[in-house]
């Protein structure tokens, strides 16, 4: 800890309670933090690409996760280190922004890093390695412009997209019904894309599952599923042409927030008492009947009374539904959630050509879906699998397909996978360093090797010997001009990721670059840490 | 080797293996589970004793993978894998729970020899997925389905129920127990609602005492001074309060000055529950079944008008008797033209055991149906009752889907065979995963025959043998100990319960092969 002495030669106090923090300066800084940065980077390492392993986490509860998602790993993984967490919120981000990649991205970050220790082992200042790697960055992304493919597909023929959403698949657990599984994303995204403004809207997909069946059992639904049942067992389990009023207010006599009293004293005014109570029920569900409803869902629950009446007045009625299914609902059938009975009118109804009631397993399991809503677009995609940690990993793997069939639709322009671009950018970034005529040369030098960790990674995951591979790859792209060449993980036998099919997106393959870049940048910049003490 | 996080980089008390460590623990970890429950595969595994943590320590016999699993605390994530598919092939198909464990431990027994060749684990995966396929489409071509022809299909059941239940405790009456099932679950006409069968157990008696009834049977009791018998009965079903009705206007209170207003407005509150009673009776019922509670004073009323009244019938006892006899649950009584009454030709109480029960016959709609269990001890009918369980759940599942197979080891040495020959088409390493696909499929009817106390290897041996011609139909006979004929033995399984063993399993293997790193967060720390 550092001591400071004022004009009197008395120790003076900058920072308070110095033995129970410490606190790291200078170059000593930065290379902890590298330390840090890399240890979490090589933790994800394993999981890259379509041989990618898996982690196990085991949280403090006992429950596990079993997951080839690099923001779900870190995110479980508890990182207490300062700039490990940075490198968490990094993959999150991504996750948030493009959806896939955020595997990709802390090894690009950590690899940068590695690069960025021996380039400050040679006296070069952090920010001008900064700087190298923001020029370096900048050719990365031109390149990328430069290689990238205008993808063409229509809303009949998307065939390209169902490609897209398989690579994606490849590497996740879910890879033996991949066909399945991307045709299912692709016909969701499509369903609630809006076509003319190139847009997708991911709320209105929802991905819902339930453990049991197998995974060739997972459906699309072009509506909603609701884990829910009607709330009288003798109900009928299927409505046609539903008129569904969606209420946020419960089968009961009105509470109001006002305290009051209501004294009984007599005789009479107990018998008036309960006619009027009665007559709220009766009221209730004739003003549902009035409206022209034929289906009731509620967010709160009913009395026995009330409950027998709705049947008995062939209302049948779901009790319980949550607010976020709730607001669903309202969103699919184009219908509007009403706080009052008095407010109930025909035109607030949520329309669906079909809701029923469906049963899993031998177990008390049911689900209602509602079907054909409307005009608003909504989907669910339902997942079956052998067991919960099946079907939360495949959850995940879900959103990353649709996440980036939606980004196909916003900006259909793609690079080639398989460590391709990497490759290629490098090239580019290693042309464009020597002509560079400052310390940032060697900075860029850096970046352009840290650009080759990700086919490394690739080549070693599939268990290919990966300075070879990458060596070879590099030398014919640069002979043969072709920047399409890649890592054959599949071992298919070819090198060129056109006929591989295996393809990114460029928005995902931009980001990533950028993201680890300005991370990178950040920690570099980083020359004093100082921590408290932990609370005793 | 356990280290501390990577220096420092994760929470304290986080604790990480990687590469070959992690897969050893976790293949090690699954394999233990497997071993626990393998010996209680087949017509001869034997049972566990389980005994519950705490003070009671309840005592548990039982034959079931998905229960013994259920109650043995697991530590390792990997064997947690395991539990979890065992306890989801119980809520799906609710049979071969312990089969779909050991397969899935034999396989990752077998990954684990694959891994120490050198062979990535990537290759193991894509190895199990294609003799996964193959096995399972070769069995689909073989399934048999009398799904069209009603007597060869009960038939067909009838063989399922006795294949399950001959694993189980039920095994000494395996034929009546079937018959008993078969019954119960052609009664629910392909609704697979297995809510609507009711099984009562009641100790004493022997196990062959336990029978179906047609009927339906209430274990509660009839109102004091009541008729004890009614013949053509209306039946008013309802959830209502029959005590007093409390007021649900928030906020209401009774506020009086004197004592006399006190009686007055209690005679009020008699008043409404008389009216109440009244109205009930409007409805012409003569027996009224109450969800909750009924008081002395509506009872009496009930028992003034000649009514027989039960209360406290719980929920699913009133759901299923609106099944049986076809009424409404009401819970309000001012409308009686428009509330459909059940109807049974007669309602009496009968006595089983020391017990008296009301049972409910010639009921108009007979989905529903109740089983009665006898038996020697509580342990003896838990154990009997979870038997009867599994074969239900297996019946409904073939009910839905009409396919069958072979059973004894037959399934698992025939895909073996085509496992095999794919095996020899297959180039490059992947054939060593789908060989060792194929040596796990034989580790099924190994651990049958040596749980058996027959010479496996031998048996395996011969088994293989027959199988290599495709339309052999040899399997275990466990009883004489040879091989035998599984259609002249009557040995017969679901084809949906092997499909989902086979394909879970497969799916819990390959997702702890692909796990190369476990990291395990420090247990959250109790209060106190």
């Amino acid at each position: 800890m550092s001591l400071v002495f004022d004009e009197f030669g008395r120790p003076y106090i900058l920072v308070k309670d110095q033995n129970t923090r410490s606190r790291l300066k200078g170059l000593d800084a930065q290379k902890a933090n590298i330390k840090g940065a890399t240890a979490v980077a090589r933790i994800l390492r394993s999981s890259l690409g379509p041989k990618g392993m898996d982690k196990m986490l085991q949280s403090p509860d006992g429950d596990v996760t079993i997951t080839n998602d690099g923001a779900t790993i870190l995110e479980q993984m508890e990182v207490t280190h300062q700039i490990g967490k940075l490198l968490v919120e990094l993959s999150k981000s991504q996750d948030m922004e493009i959806g896939d990649g955020t595997t990709g991205v802390v090894v690009m970050a950590g690899s940068l890093l590695e690069q960025a220790e021996t380039l400050l082992d040679k006296g070069i200042h952090p920010s001008r390695i900064a700087e190298g790697y923001d020029i370096a960055s900048k050719v990365a992304c031109e390149h990328l412009d430069k290689i990238a493919k205008d993808y063409d597909w229509t809303s009949q023929n998307f065939e390209n997209l169902v490609q897209t959403c398989m690579t994606t698949l490849n590497s996740k657990i879910v890879g033996r019904c991949k066909r399945q599984m991307a045709e299912i994303c692709v016909q969701a995204v499509v369903a609630v894309a809006d076509l003319k403004r190139k847009d997708v809207n991911l709320d209105l997909i929802k991905v819902d599952g339930k453990v049991g069946g197998k995974l060739e059992d997972t459906t699309l639904v072009h509506g909603l599923v609701i884990d829910k049942e009607f709330s009288h067992p003798q109900m009928p389990k299927r409505i046609d042409d539903a008129r569904i009023a969606i209420l946020t207010c419960p089968f009961e006599p009105p509470k109001p927030k006002t305290k009051h009293k209501l004294d009984i004293d007599t005789v009479e005014k107990y018998e008036s008492l309960q006619k009027a109570e009665r007559k709220y029920f009766d009221d209730m569900v004739q003003q549902c009947l009035d409206s022209g409803a034929n289906l009731v869902m509620c967010q709160w629950g009913f009395d026995d009374e009330a409950n027998h009446l709705l049947y008995h007045r062939k209302l049948p009625a779901v009790r319980w539904v949550g607010g976020v299914e709730l607001e669903l609902l309202a969103i699919a059938t184009g219908g509007r959630i009403v706080p009052r009975f008095q407010e109930l009118t025909p035109d607030k109804l949520g329309k669906a050509s079909a809701v029923k009631e469906v049963a899993f397993g031998t177990t008390k399991d049911r689900c209602l879906v509602v079907e054909g809503c409307g005009e608003t677009k909504s989907v669910t995609i339902f997942v079956r699998g052998g067991n919960r940690m099946m079907v939360d990993e495949t959850k995940r793997s879900l959103h990353d397909a649709i996440c980036v069939a939606r980004n196909l639709i916003r900006d259909s322009h793609i690079v080639y996978g398989g460590g391709a671009a990497e490759i290629g950018m490098a090239i580019a970034v290693e042309n464009a360093a020597d002509s560079v005529h400052s310390v940032e040369q060697y900075a860029m030098r850096g970046f352009a090797e840290a650009l080759d960790a990700v086919p490394i990674a690739l080549a070693e995951n599939s268990g290919l010997s990966p300075i070879e591979c990458l060596t070879e790859v590099k030398s014919r792209q640069i002979k043969e001009q072709n920047p399409y060449l890649g890592i054959d993980c599949n071992e298919v036998g070819t090198n060129d990721m056109r006929e591989q099919n295996v393809f990114e997106t460029l928005v995902g393959k931009k980001q990533q670059i950028m993201l680890a870049t300005s991370v990178v940048k950040m920690i570099l910049k980083v020359d004093d840490v100082i921590t408290s003490g932990e609370y005793e | 080797m356990e280290n501390q996080g990577s220096s420092g980089v994760l929470k304290q008390g986080t604790t990480e293996e990687k590469g070959e460590m992690a897969r050893l623990s976790s293949f090690v970890g699954a394999m233990a589970i497997a071993d626990l429950v393998a010996s209680t595969l087949g017509p001869k595994g034997m049972d566990k004793i389980l005994e519950s943590m705490g003070r009671s320590k309840h005592v548990t016999v039982t034959n079931d993978g998905a229960t013994i699993l259920k109650s043995v605390y697991v530590d390792n994530p990997a064997a947690r894998v395991l539990v979890d598919i065992s306890k989801t092939q119980d809520d799906e198909v609710g049979d071969g729970t312990t089969s779909v464990v050991v397969l899935a431990g034999e396989l990752l027994r077998e990954a684990e020899r694959l891994v120490a060749q050198r062979i990535h684990p990537m290759t193991i995966i894509a190895g199990y997925r294609e003799a996964v396929t193959v096995s399972r489409d070769y069995l689909e071509g073989l399934a048999m389905d009398n799904g069209e022809d009603p007597v060869a299909f009960r038939n067909d059941l009838l063989r399922i129920a006795k294949t399950t239940l001959s694993s189980k405790i039920l095994t000494q009456d395996k034929e009546h127990f079937a018959e008993l099932a078969v019954d119960a679950v052609l009664r629910l006409k392909g609704s697979g609602n297995l809510e609507m069968i009711q099984i009562i157990k009641r100790s004493g008696g022997s196990l062959r005492d336990s029978f179906l009834d047609e009927g339906f049977i209430l274990d509660k009791r009839i109102g004091v001074g009541q008729p004890k018998r009614v013949e053509n009965a209306k039946i008013l079903i309802a959830n209502t309060s029959m005590d007093t009705d409390k007021i649900k206007i928030y906020g209401a209170r009774v506020r009086v000055d004197s004592m006399d207003k006190v009686a007055s407005i209690e005679a009020a509150e008699k008043n409404k529950m008389k009216q109440k009673v009244e109205n009930i009776l409007k409805h012409n019922c003569n027996c009224f079944v109450n969800r909750q509670l009924i008081y002395n004073y509506p009872e009496q009323l009930f028992t003034d008008a000649g009514v027989m009244a039960i209360e406290h019938a719980d929920f699913e006892g009133v759901e299923r008797l609106a099944l049986v006899t076809g009424g409404d649950i009401t819970s309000t009584f001012e409308d009686p033209e428009n509330i459909r009454l059940g109807e049974c030709d007669k309602i009496e109480t009968i006595q089983i055991g020391e017990d008296e029960l009301i049972h409910f016959s010639g009921c108009k709609r007979g989905e529903a149906c109740t089983i009665i269990l006898r038996g020697a001890s509580t342990h003896l009918l838990d154990e009997a009752e979870r038997s009867l369980h599994d074969a239900l759940c297996v019946l409904a599942a073939t009910v839905k889907d009409t396919r069958v197979v072979y059973g004894g080891g037959w399934p698992e040495l025939a895909a073996s065979r085509v496992v095999d020959e794919l095996a020899a088409k297959t180039p490059g390493k992947k054939a060593l995963a789908v060989e060792s696909f194929s040596k796990a499929l034989r580790r099924i009817p190994t651990i049958i025959s040596d749980n058996a106390g027959l010479d496996s290897a031998e048996m395996v041996a011969q088994l293989r043998a027959h199988h290599a011609d495709p339309s052999t139909r040899a399997g275990v006979d466990v009883l004489s100990g040879h091989v035998g004929d599984m259609q002249e033995l009557g040995i017969f399984e679901s084809f949906r319960v092997k499909q989902q063993v086979l394909l879970s399993a497969t799916e819990a293997a390959e997702q702890i092969i692909r796990v190369d790193e476990v990291i395990r967060a420090q247990p959250r720390q109790r209060e106190g």
